[in-house]
């Protein structure tokens, strides 16, 4: 613990459901942007369905719901970059990186480079990440 | 002739491969919410989706479809699109109307 109070621990939130069908992905995303206030260790993780979450190309007129999809574009403002998305779970889907919306990040101690802020992960890569944590939220 | 009605995700529930495997010839399947995602080429349950419109017509509710950031580009062919006036016929136009939730 520091001196100040802060603590700072690592938090793995992992979103496994699709947008728009359940209410899993928009509260997952809330509680992101909540807890970024409180200068934590953020990670994102989707798994299964959740992948779909960062699908390019929303467009919700026509089912009358907001189109939250714009709102990840905000996580790099909030100094949230590590986004893993789980390689396998994208294959099966038939998806590839190119499908998922361009998420980045500015780096402040590189000239404010723009970085992007999904990885790909595979099964072993998202274990050792899941292990890493001292508290992970599941969606 | 039944319609069925599946929104659950493929890779969520079951729920698609019950339905594909009951259906009987000449009955019409409708894919909403996220039961769209069995509508999109390249996902692991594309063949099963081409086997089953050898004998049964399978539709897709366009706006769950276009929500989700698919365009008709990824649709498997064959599938019909609907808008909820196309789904409103559907239930009319079948006897009965089994969900698969």
């Amino acid at each position: 613990m520091e001196e100040d109070g802060g603590v700072t621990k690592k938090f793995l939130y992992v979103n496994r459901r699709a947008p728009y069908g359940s209410i899993y992905a928009l509260e997952s995303l809330e509680v992101v942007l909540i807890g970024a206030a409180f200068e934590q260790d953020v990670s994102l993780a989707f798994i299964d369905d959740g992948v779909y979450q960062l699908k390019k190309s929303q467009s919700t007129d026509g089912i009358g719901m907001k189109n939250f999809s714009p709102t990840y574009n905000a996580l790099g403002d909030y100094d949230i970059n590590k986004i893993y998305v789980d390689k396998d779970s994208l294959e099966q889907r038939g998806l590839t990186l190119d499908d998922l919306m361009n998420l980045t990040w500015e780096d402040e101690n590189d000239n404010y480079a723009e970085k992007p802020s999904i990885s790909l992960v595979n099964s072993e890569e998202l274990a050792v990440l899941m292990e890493q944590q001292d508290i992970i939220l599941s969606f | 002739m039944t319609l069925h009605t599946v929104n659950k995700s493929p890779f969520e529930t079951n729920s698609l491969e019950t339905c594909l495997r009951l259906v009987r010839s000449g009955h019409n399947v409708l894919l909403f919410e996220d039961g769209v995602y069995g509508a999109s080429k390249g996902t692991r349950f594309e063949a099963l989706l081409t086997e089953a419109m050898q004998s049964c017509k399978i539709h897709v509710l366009l706006p769950d479809f276009e929500a989700r950031g698919m365009s008709i580009d990824s649709l498997i062919s064959g599938i019909e699109t609907v808008d909820y006036a196309g789904f409103v016929n559907l239930v009319t136009e079948n006897e009965r109307v089994q969900a698969w939730l």
